[in-house]
């Protein structure tokens, strides 16, 4: 866009942006009910940003769970490095802040008449709603895998009874045995999430069981940090890990629990203990009020996040499509906090603040070897989420063994912080 | 696709198809508040600034420090693992915004 159309869009929209002037002030004036369904990182996050910048507002947040567990740090649960309670959080704190905080299931959302309704029976009225639903699985676009193969075949891709039976089933597996993961497509929620896990897996197997054999089937060519997972894989896993790209195996065609086989087009691939990281969209939840259209997410106004489909549904986290952001729990953190401002704005009758994002991603390839990607995200002149050129990116190769150890506590002082923010 | 700082400050256009789809047509303010930059700090030096782990707390800090620092992690002039990324994407005005911001969390 040229500065003169710029100035001619300024111009136009005068009142719009003259209003802007006012958004330093406190928003003693928002006024309104805003439901929120998910208590995780989105629908925390924006729980109590609406709370600190609006307490005139009324925010009540529905979660079906009476704690949360959270995706980031379970590969270490799987790994044996850390037992599940430390990464499972009291919503305490959160109904402490002066949430509404209701532990039902929600059954369906009535844009027309807004109002969200929950499995209990009631139905509570909303002037805004946030949805920050996560994924679902799609079963069956495996032939084979569906919940009752997730028991044999674990995916492990929501934190929870899912995390303790994979890394059972690698306890349980003999020393010189396969494991094997399938890793989907993109997009998926967590991108370097699957290469943390054969990371740290890795570094189980080397420890305890060291004749293992790992096979990494992949369903994409390039995946997230890979020149730093490759580069730490050869130095501490040699050849006891093996990632075998797209161009290779080609796609997950089939599983079969009993006999623990995968077929890919190229590929029969049995395995002791197999993984499999299937592909996922929106949770279904979205469903209910069309708001992922025919697709398997949500697009929605990157300023305020409000569905493009639907006024006054506001959709964050791994659900929409974001742009350049992933879909991580610091980019669902990030787009919470834009979206609690606009709508505190928006309840205010001021204009929406210009957005500013950052994702700050850790993973760990050992306990003590950490990597990172980060990138700074604004709107772009195409109306979508971009990284800003020049900043951002992943760290750098050849590091000693203390920037890898930094960047180790580094990850650990992130989750202790983004933890805090929530549940604190 | 990767912005220009120059590029970054815009207001939001939506495309013509999108623009249909929905009733209300927002705009968002041309610059953003120092409390939407801010805010996406705390996701790492903890809410309010204050740091519970090993992540260094920034409600500490004097404003001075805390921009002198962003531009120094800016220009590469000091060493850091993740914060040389990060503050490139920061322009001088934002720095400053940030600087005062995290100063009045003390």
């Amino acid at each position: 866009m040229t500065n003169q159309t710029r100035r001619d869009f300024i111009a136009g929209t005068s009142a719009a942006v003259l209003s802007s002037l006012a958004t330093t002030k406190a928003y003693a004036a928002a006024r309104g009910k805003i439901v929120i369904i998910g208590g995780g990182f989105g629908g925390v996050n924006c729980a109590r940003t609406l709370r600190t910048l609006a307490p005139s507002l009324e925010v009540t947040l529905i979660e079906p769970n009476e704690t949360f567990i959270t995706c980031p740090f379970s590969n270490g649960v799987i790994a044996g490095l850390s037992e599940i309670a430390s990464i499972t959080h009291s919503y305490d704190n959160v109904k402490r802040a002066g949430i509404n905080l209701v532990h039902d299931r929600v059954s369906a959302i009535d844009a027309d008449k807004k109002q969200v309704r929950l499995a209990g029976g009631s139905s509570l009225p909303y002037d805004r709603l946030v949805i920050s639903p996560g994924i679902d699985i799609k079963w069956k676009s495996v032939e084979g895998y569906d919940e009752a193969a997730a028991e044999i075949l674990p995916h492990a891709w929501k934190a929870g009874a899912q995390t303790l039976l994979l890394r059972r089933q690698l306890e349980a597996m003999p020393d010189g045995g396969t494991f094997v993961m399938t890793i989907p497509a993109n997009p998926f929620r967590c991108p370097p999430g699957p290469y943390e896990r054969a990371s740290l897996i890795a570094h189980y197997l080397k420890t305890k069981k060291p004749r293992s054999k790992m096979i990494l089937l992949d369903g994409k060519d390039a995946f997230s940090k890979q020149p730093l997972f490759l580069e730490g894989w050869k130095q501490l896993y040699g050849d006891m890990l093996e990632w075998i790209p797209f161009g290779k195996a080609g796609s997950l065609l089939r599983v079969d629990p009993a006999s623990k086989t995968v077929f890919t087009e190229f590929a029969t691939q049995k395995g002791d203990v197999i993984n499999v990281i299937p592909p996922q969209r929106a949770n279904l939840i979205v469903d209910s009020a069309g708001l992922a259209g025919k697709g398997d997410w949500c697009n929605v106004n990157p300023a305020t996040f409000e569905s493009m489909v639907v006024p006054n549904i506001h959709i964050i986290g791994d659900a929409i499509v974001a742009g350049a952001m992933p879909k991580s729990g610091f980019s669902a953190g990030s787009q919470a906090k834009v979206c609690a401002a606009a709508i505190v704005a928006l309840q205010s009758d001021e204009s929406p603040s210009q957005p500013s994002f950052i994702n700050t991603c850790y993973s760990l390839i050992a306990p003590d070897y950490g990597i990172s990607v980060v990138d700074v995200f604004r709107i772009g002149p195409e109306g979508t989420i971009a990284a800003v050129q020049g900043a951002g990116g992943i760290s750098p190769l050849n590091q000693n063994a203390s920037f890898h150890a930094q960047e180790a506590e580094y990850a650990r002082g992130w989750y202790a912080s983004a933890t805090a923010e929530m549940f604190g | 696709m990767k912005l220009s700082m120059q590029q970054s400050a815009l207001p939001v256009f939506m495309s013509l198809a999108a623009s249909l789809l929905i009733s209300t047509q927002v705009y968002a303010a041309e610059t953003s508040t120092p409390a939407v930059l801010a805010a996406s700090c705390t996701g790492c030096h903890g809410p309010g600034g204050k740091s519970p782990g090993s992540m260094p707390s920034l409600a500490e800090l004097d404003a001075k420090i805390i921009m002198s620092r962003m531009k120094e992690f800016r220009g590469g002039e000091v060493p850091a693992t993740v914060m040389t990324r990060i503050a490139k994407g920061y322009s001088d005005a934002e720095i400053e915004a940030l600087g005062q911001f995290f100063a009045k969390s003390k």
